[in-house]
């Protein structure tokens, strides 16, 4: 008897830590979306319900460009990454431990490294290689940045993958193209796909390192929202902070939840 | 085909975009104007202005990391318990705001904390008195846990999730309560995860100006306001490059913890 009371009780302060939890993490995201529908401009009066803020952002040609560059940048930086990481992740693993050692401790240090030097020092690089900052250099910082997240889900992969299948394939002649992209390609395309997803989100979610790499006169959605916060926050930033919770939510549950195929 | 040769473009990349620039801060912080060998830039974080903005870094980057590290144990632990697997919903829940853009995560804080915000509407309300909540320290603090508390939980509960039930129960059928099982097996046993939730939290939190921003109002100067101001309105570039590379030495300290405890990777996020 006691015991399940124990228990119960045990319980129930488990529940209402998890409450706890997640209240104190989507109460401000909560707090953004009903701000969103407000037709006052009062944080703390409800005005009624509109959707004008909806309207307002998507007729905003600004956020609208910002938008357009966020999805281009993070689109063209994870394939290009997608390309140079599989590639690279093929070669360090058929490599012997020293080396292969040593190409991974180079792949880390963008990762562990704080985003603030990154993007300073990318900055540095670009002024002493005398690039232009622009929309080029925002491409070529989230490529960088985007290179070991790839490689660290591709090699999992390639590690499970059995040699003799390609050897196989190479004995009964095929070329070692054609035998990496029938035999290998397959086995390791879900680690790539993976290494894809991450590098776009990476990309649409990163501020600081493109603050210092963008320019003058070119926005991310990131450097858009931060210019627009310290000039105060507009309503029509709710509404975009609504759509884009929604959007992640909805590709969350895509890739997380999706019926897998099993083997 | 020799696969070597595949590493081409990545060996380039790196070398151009990651290991040239790190010089080029190494290079930029030991130079002055002119170029010239000096150590002024980094003994500089000893002036009053720079120490005083490294020791609130550390303070409450410090203090956000250890109130995570409180938050973020036992939520992993009940997770553990209610034998949540990767795939369940209920740990998605915990992960999913790691997603959302980390600025507009910020900004909500702004709505709520602000003097017109949220939280003084509920108070003002209820008949209660405003509270000077936004441009605080405790607000600084409070971003920085919201925005980096599920870096914590994911790699605690992963390594939590990898621990073999037989180990716990062998513990108990030799006598263990609760307590002991807690200290001697499941804390030791999840140090990888620990480290690299510390890590995780320390690093970004040291080196954030933006949460100190929008947060902390202008005049609660962290080192990553005082560096990022040198490079875009200061712009000496030297001073703030040797800023840097004093924060690289806290940086490479959490990357020889994880080396040290976390040798297979075992916690980290991926």
């Amino acid at each position: 008897m006691i015991n399940r009371k124990t228990a119960f009780i045990k319980r129930f302060f488990q529940d209402f830590y998890l409450v706890l939890i997640v209240v104190f993490l989507y109460a401000p995201i909560a707090t953004m979306t009903v701000l969103s529908f407000n037709n006052s401009k009062s944080r703390t009066q409800w005005g009624g319900f509109t959707t004008r803020w909806y309207t307002e952002l998507f007729s905003s040609s600004t956020i609208m460009d910002a938008l357009y560059t966020t999805l281009l940048i993070a689109f063209v930086s994870s394939l290009i990454a997608v390309i140079i990481g599989t590639a690279a992740a093929i070669a360090i693993n058929s490599m012997k431990p020293f080396p292969r050692s040593l190409l991974m401790g180079i792949t880390n240090i963008p990762m562990l490294n704080a985003d603030i030097v990154t993007g300073i020092s990318l900055m540095l690089a670009f002024i002493a290689f005398g690039i232009s900052l622009g929309f080029k250099t925002i491409l070529i910082a989230h490529i960088t940045f985007n290179i070991p997240y790839v490689i660290l889900s591709v090699m999992p992969k390639l590690k499970q993958t059995d040699k003799s299948t390609y050897e196989a394939a190479m004995d009964l002649g095929a070329t070692s193209v054609s035998a990496f992209f029938k035999v290998v390609f397959p086995d390791i395309l879900p680690g790539v796909l993976s290494g894809f997803l991450l590098a776009f989100t990476m990309s649409l979610d990163d501020f600081i390192i493109t603050h210092f790499t963008k320019g003058a006169g070119i926005n991310t959605l990131s450097t858009l929202i931060y210019s627009e916060v310290r000039r105060g926050i507009k309503p029509s930033m709710y509404a975009l902070s609504t759509i884009i919770f929604l959007t992640v939510l909805v590709l969350l549950l895509i890739t997380n939840f999706a019926p897998k195929r099993k083997k | 085909m020799n696969k070597k040769l595949l590493s081409g473009p990545y060996l380039m990349w790196m070398i151009g975009f990651i290991l040239i620039p790190l010089a080029l801060i190494v290079f930029y912080g030991l130079t002055d104007k002119s170029g010239a060998f000096t150590l002024s830039n980094v003994l500089s974080i000893s002036t009053e202005e720079h120490a005083k903005a490294l020791w609130l870094s550390l303070g409450l980057s410090l203090l956000s990391t250890v109130l995570c590290l409180v938050l973020a144990y036992p939520l992993a632990m009940i997770l553990r318990t209610r034998g949540m697997g990767q795939g369940s919903f209920i740990v998605f829940i915990f992960i999913l705001p790691m997603w959302m853009n980390f600025l507009l995560r910020t900004l909500a804080w702004q709505t709520l904390l602000e003097k017109n915000g949220v939280i003084n509407g509920i108070l003002s309300a209820l008949h209660l008195p405003n509270q000077g909540l936004i441009n605080t320290p405790g607000a600084i603090i409070l971003g920085m846990v919201y925005n980096f508390l599920p870096f914590m939980v994911l790699p605690i509960y992963n390594v939590l999730m990898k621990i073999d039930d037989n180990v716990v129960n062998a513990a108990r059928d030799l006598g263990a309560n609760s307590l002991q099982v807690l200290i001697r097996i499941l804390l030791p046993l999840s140090i990888p995860g620990i480290v690299s939730g510390i890590t995780m939290v320390f690093v970004p939190a040291l080196t954030t100006f933006v949460i100190s921003n929008i947060l902390g109002g202008s005049k609660i100067l962290l080192i990553g306001n005082v560096i990022e101001q040198e490079f875009t309105k200061g712009s000496n570039w030297n001073l703030g490059s040797g800023l840097s590379l004093v924060l690289m030495i806290f940086i490479l300290i959490s990357m020889a913890l994880i080396a040290k405890y976390d040798k297979n990777g075992e916690g980290t996020v991926l």
